[in-house]
Order: C-alpha cells, then structure tokens, then sequence
C-alpha cells in the first residue's frame, strides 16, 4: 500500500505533535503520559502510537483516579491498555485521603478535581518522573494559553507562569535540575474541532459517553449533572431520565452532559460547528473563579 | 448538502501561523478580539464574561481586550505579559495567532511569537504614524524572516477615515523598510474598534481598493514558505522494535525540515559522509513515496550505516555548510547580561552540543537600526551579531535559506534557561 498524505492543517498539527513525543523521549529519563479517558488524552496516546511504530510506545501511560470516574471511562481505559499492550500506572486520589496527604472536600460542590494535584506530585516524586505529558490544549482556558510546549515545574511542581522559558522555532529546551521535572503539551495547538476531526480522519476509538445516551441527569446552576454516588443531592434536586451525551470526560462530581442527539462522530462534529457555548462552560471546576485554572496550574495541576 | 461539508471540509484547510505586533494602546487585542469574534471563533459564555467585566469597570464598548489577558497579573495590570496563542478558523484556513506584547522591554517575546510565524501583522496608529515600535517591529519580523508583513493602520476612525494620513504612514515605513530585508509588505487601513476592513469591507474608506485583513489572512500564497529545494532531514530517534515481526527493523524518525526526500534518492549522513540510498519512507502503517517538510516519519535506508540522534540526512548533490566556527545573529533573552567568553550549551535541529562566545561584533541599534561597534555589552532584548565557536561541527544552512538549520538557542548552564536565540548568518 503506497499512499501519499496531503499536509492540511490537521496533519500539520499531527506532525508537529509527534515531533514533540519523539522530543520527549530523546530528552527525559523516565517519561510518563497522562490519560484521563478524554478525547485529548486519547488522541494524543495514537499519535504516540504512531511515533514510534513499529516499535512499542517507549512510556507508559499514568492515570490519576479520582474514584469518581464514570464506570465507561475506566472499561475504555482498561479495553485500550488490552488493545494496544501499553504499560499503565495508575495512583489514587483515595489513597492520598487515607494515608492523610489531602482533605476530602464536603458538601453539595465536594469534588476531588482540585486534590489529584497531590496525587500526581506524589507519584512524580514516588517514581522519579522527569516528564509527564499531557493533553491540555491552549485554546481551553486563558491560563492555558499562556503554556509552553515543554513546560518547567520547580522541585516543587510549581509552575511560574510569570517567568517561563522562551520557546522559539521547534527548540525545545528541556534541560532541568535533579528533583525538578516538565510537563509536555504535544496538542497544545489543537482546538476542540481539531480533535473531533481527527478522530473521524483517523477512526480513533472513543468512550461511549460522548455519544447520545439516556442517562439520569439532574439539574444544578444550569448544569446537568449525572447521578452517582459521587454527588450529593439537594432535597430539591430531582432526577430525570433524558438524552444526553458529554462534551468532556472528567470527573462524575465536575462534569457536566448536555442534552443532544449525537451518536457519531460526523454528528459531534456537526454539533460542535453549531454550538455557541466553550466545552469548559460546563465544568464546574473552572467556575470557581476567573483565575481558577491559573491557580491549580500554578500547584501543579494538569 | 451543507451538512456534508462542515465534516469533510477540513481535508482541505490548510494552516497559517501569524504574530501580531504593536505598541501598548495601539489596539493589538481589540483587532484579535474582532478578528476572533467576526469569525464566530469566541463563545456565547466567553463573551458574557466579558461583557460583564466591561460593564464593571465602566467602559464603553464591550472590551475585547479582555479575551486574551490570560493571566491575573495581566488583567490586574490591563497589559498583557506573555505570548499568548489564539486559535480560530474559517472554512478556508486554520490560524494559530502568536499575540505578543507591545512593550519596549518585551522584544524577547515578538522575537518567540516571529519564530514560527508565517506572516506578521504590524500595527500603527493612524493618530501616531510611523514611531520607534513600528520600526522595531518591522526589523523583528525582517530578522526572523517572516515571509509576509501586513502593516495595519488602526484607529482610522480617530482621524476622519482620510487617505492622506493612511498614504503617509505607507510612505514612511517605505521609507526606512528599504534597509530591511522584508520581500513581501501590505498595508491595509482599518479600525478594529468598529470592524472596518478587518473582515467586513470599510464603508467609510471608498478609497481604499485593496483586500480585509481577513481576506489577506485567508488567501496569502504560503506554499513556497518552506524551503523546498534543500533537503534537509535531522535524525530525532532511531527505532528499533527488536520484535520478532520486525526483527532487523532500523528506522530513523525525524521531522523533514526542508525540501523533499522519495524512495530511491541518493543520500548523505552526515557527520560520517558516508552516502546510500533511501529505501522506504514510513509512516504508522503507510508506506510513502516521499516525505515533504514539515511532514514527520521515519526514513529507512539501503546500507547499515552508524546513525542516532543528532545525525542529519540530506540529499547527495545538495551540500550544506559544516564548521565550528559561526557567526550569527542573537537576540539576547535572558536576565542576565551575555558574557563575553562565556560558555553555553546549544541547540540546533536534534543536536545538542556546547559554545563559547569568542567575540561581539556589533550591537544593532534599535533607534537608527544602525552597527553600534563600541558598545558591545549584551543584555536582555539586545540584538547583536557574534561569532562561536561549537565544541563539534555543526552542520547548518544561514537562516535566511533555511528557517530550520539556520537557528540555534543558547542555554545558560547554571541555570538552564534559554538565553539567546540565534540566526546563523
């Protein structure tokens, strides 16, 4: 089979991402990449696959598990690791509660969103990671579009948003002291339709949560909320069955579904050239404030 | 069927990275704002945001300055501290938009945004004509060689919409562009703030017969951008499944910098000079007949032939330079001033080797443009030209043939942060 590939701008995009996995691997010891069960983690685990085919995936892949997921996401995660044979690391939120490292949050809003931070750092530290990738994109949040592609983090996960590393033409400097590590965006140039339009262009296989579903949903501050043990109900709130599917896959406590019929990827696709609303309008976890993602990125978050 | 073209039409958008650069005040992200927000690229919940932060400080038009202030700092402050990346599209091209800071003290960030950069978008207020900025911009953009600069001439409403000052500050940046090296300038006058010839042709401007902004954007000839006759491939990684299947597997994957490579081209790796011929080109499971830049895969060759990280495949009859003495251009980015002597660790393509600075040739004076060859101290957003001399050969093109092989960063090594970003000469 012979083919020619015509560079449009999605296998521009595609090309500079694998440039920047392959810059990974050559710089760091003890690289990992983070996978959420999302989309963009997703796509940005086949591109991996593709840089380094036919060989394995040089890394493995790390999951923060909350203990909230939806049950979809982790029989995903569990199907693509038996698919692909790629090694996963996975570290629990729940175990930093119980060994005391973090508080769980109480009330209606509890999510555990904001305590994966210490998770992540603890396993950083615990398994000497010098680079973990992930797929947080500048075009998400205002703080995010102010990242860099290789991303500094001080010896204690901090980054400086305000002191960062310039990055020029495709030299990436990824040089640091023993204890400090770097967080890598290689689809820090995608946008959410370059992603759905990838994923069709490449037949990526997805969650079933992204597509139209009936699911018992309830309604909080204009947000439809699935129900699950994971969130606590006010005595007003009431369930009902609708169809719905989610725009993003986070936790079940933060993550908001959104009423639609979509149930391929063309149709996701056609949603989201329509839709006047940023797929972070429903995450509570950035509604906290203006600058809650700087905040959280500022700790260490993803 | 319009359905039908909304999933299928991005096989043929092509992609175009643009800067944008502009003194403080000169309406930089009000043109970002209307550019994002005419192309439908911001989002019903961003806009109330926004809106409700106008209204709170008790502006008049809905601030669209506001957008890209990312930072708390930045909207604390109502300046904006960082490169910040933009995205939006229309259903000709995707745009990735390197919004740098006007200030005097943030060159070093224009000079990050202009690295990758297309085309420039340039911006002078109509009030103010051509000033010191404008001129900074303009030898920024001719340094980084950004393939096309569109100088936009803001605030035309401020002065009665009237030709005669859009065709004087044409005049001037004619004037003093002549020294530069810039090969493909277009002048276009608009007013962000109301949307005049930004997307939406003026009403108020008769005049003025020549493309939007948008327009521009969408249709520049990008093609030739790359430099597609050195072939020119840095080796990233060297694979080697070592499974059965594919048990004498060797592959050199890498991004194609310049050029074109197909099966069957007589090649050289260099440093060894050793030549041979390409037998494949992969990529994931497709076999290609050739690789064109900025494509990446993996190129497999005839002979086994020592290769790793930091080699660079390029084509036999085509040479390229190699020394261990070079003499470039640096734009100075760290805190620290440059020490003269010193030694740094560099960066070009996938290698990574070390440098001492033998000698400052001259400073380029950012008011006149001019050699200053006295005042060779070098601190942060300084432009100079010097000479290093690398701890091994170094196989480059100048920049101006090679965007790719022709550029180098400087590390300080105490503290690794990159402090200088070079163009060879």
């Amino acid at each position: 089979m012979s083919k020619k590939v015509p560079i449009n701008h999605l296998r521009e995009l595609e090309s500079e991402a694998i440039y920047v996995i392959r810059e990974v691997v050559s710089q760091f010891e003890n690289p990992v990449m983070l996978f959420s069960g999302g989309k963009d983690s997703i796509v940005m685990f086949h591109m991996a696959r593709k840089a380094f085919y036919p060989a394995k995936v040089p890394f493995p892949l790390m999951h923060i598990d909350t203990g909230h997921n939806f049950q979809e996401t982790l029989d995903f995660r569990d199907w693509l690791v038996q698919e692909t044979g790629v090694k996963l690391i996975v570290r629990y939120v729940q175990d930093s509660i119980d060994k005391g490292r973090v508080v769980e949050e109480t009330g209606y809003t509890a999510s555990r969103n904001k305590l994966q931070t210490i998770t992540l750092l603890d396993a950083i530290e615990e398994l000497k990671i010098d680079c973990a990738m992930g797929g947080g994109r500048r075009d998400e949040e205002k703080a995010r579009a102010k990242e860099r592609f290789f991303s500094h983090r001080d010896e204690f996960g901090q980054w400086d948003p305000k002191n960062q590393r310039p990055e020029l033409w495709n030299l990436f400097n990824g040089r640091k002291n023993l204890g400090e590590h770097f967080r890598v965006f290689p689809i820090s140039n995608w946008t959410e339709m370059d992603v759905w339009q990838y994923i069709l262009l490449e037949n990526i296989p997805i969650p079933s949560l992204y597509f139209s579903h009936e699911r018992e949903v309830f309604e909080r501050d204009g947000v439809l909320y699935a129900k699950t043990p994971y969130l606590k109900m006010k005595d007003t709130e009431k369930t009902e069955k609708r169809i719905v599917r989610f725009r993003t896959i986070g936790d079940a406590t933060c993550t908001g579904a959104i009423e639609s019929l979509a149930n391929s990827v063309e149709d996701i696709i056609r949603e989201v050239a329509a839709t006047r609303i940023t797929e972070r309008g429903g995450r509570a976890d950035d509604k906290r404030s203006e600058a809650a993602m700087e905040d959280r990125k500022i700790e260490g978050y993803f | 069927m319009e359905d039908k073209t909304i999933e299928r039409s991005y096989l043929d958008m092509e992609l175009l990275r643009f800067t944008t650069a502009g003194s403080v005040d000169d309406g930089k992200s009000t043109l970002i704002g209307r550019l994002l927000y005419d192309s439908k690229a911001i989002f019903q919940d961003q806009l109330e945001a926004i809106e409700r932060a106008s209204i709170k400080k008790g502006e008049e038009y809905v601030n669209l300055a506001l957008l890209t202030d990312g930072l708390r700092a930045e909207r604390e402050q109502g300046i904006t501290i960082d490169v910040a990346y933009r995205y939006f599209h229309t259903p000709k091209r995707k745009f990735i938009i390197a919004d740098t800071p006007g200030h005097v003290q943030y060159t070093r960030n224009m000079v990050t945004g202009a690295s990758t950069a297309n085309a420039a978008v340039i911006l002078v207020d109509a009030r103010h004509g051509v000033i010191e900025q404008t001129i900074r911009h303009a030898y920024i953009a001719s340094l980084l060689r950004i393939p096309h600069v569109i100088v936009c001439v803001n605030k035309m409403d401020l002065v009665e919409f009237r030709q005669e000052v859009f065709d004087n500050i044409q005049q001037k940046f004619h004037g003093f562009a002549t020294h530069l090296d810039l090969y493909d300038v277009r002048f276009i006058p608009i007013s962000a703030l109301l949307g005049d010839n930004v997307v939406d042709r003026s009403k108020n401007m008769d005049w003025y017969q020549g493309p939007t902004l948008m327009y521009l954007l969408e249709n520049l000839y990008i093609s030739n951008d790359y430099n597609q006759l050195d072939s020119r491939f840095p080796v990233q990684y060297v694979i080697r499944p070592q499974s059965i299947e594919f048990h004498d597997y060797r592959g050199y994957a890498g991004r194609m910098a310049s050029g074109t490579f197909r099966v069957g081209d007589r090649v050289k790796v260099l440093p060894s000079g050793f030549t041979t011929t390409i037998k494949g080109i992969d990529f994931w499971t497709d076999h290609l007949e050739s690789i064109t830049a900025p494509q990446s895969g993996t190129i497999i060759l005839e002979d086994d032939l020592d290769v790793s990280r930091g080699c660079m495949i390029i084509s036999e009859e085509n040479g390229i330079k190699q020394g261990q003495d070079i003499e470039l251009m640096v734009c100075w980015l760290g805190d620290k001033p440059m020490i003269p002597g010193g030694k740094y660790a560099l960066k070009h393509t996938t290698n990574d080797l070390r440098c001492m600075v033998k000698e400052v040739k001259y400073k380029v004076d950012f008011n006149t443009l001019e050699k200053d060859y006295s005042n060779k101290s070098i601190g942060m957003n300084d432009i100079a030209c010097i000479s290093i001399r690398t701890t091994k050969p170094l196989f480059y093109d100048s920049y101006r043939q090679n965007r790719v092989t022709g550029s180098l960063i400087l590390i300080d090594e105490a503290t690794n942060v990159t402090v200088g970003a070079g163009m060879i000469i």
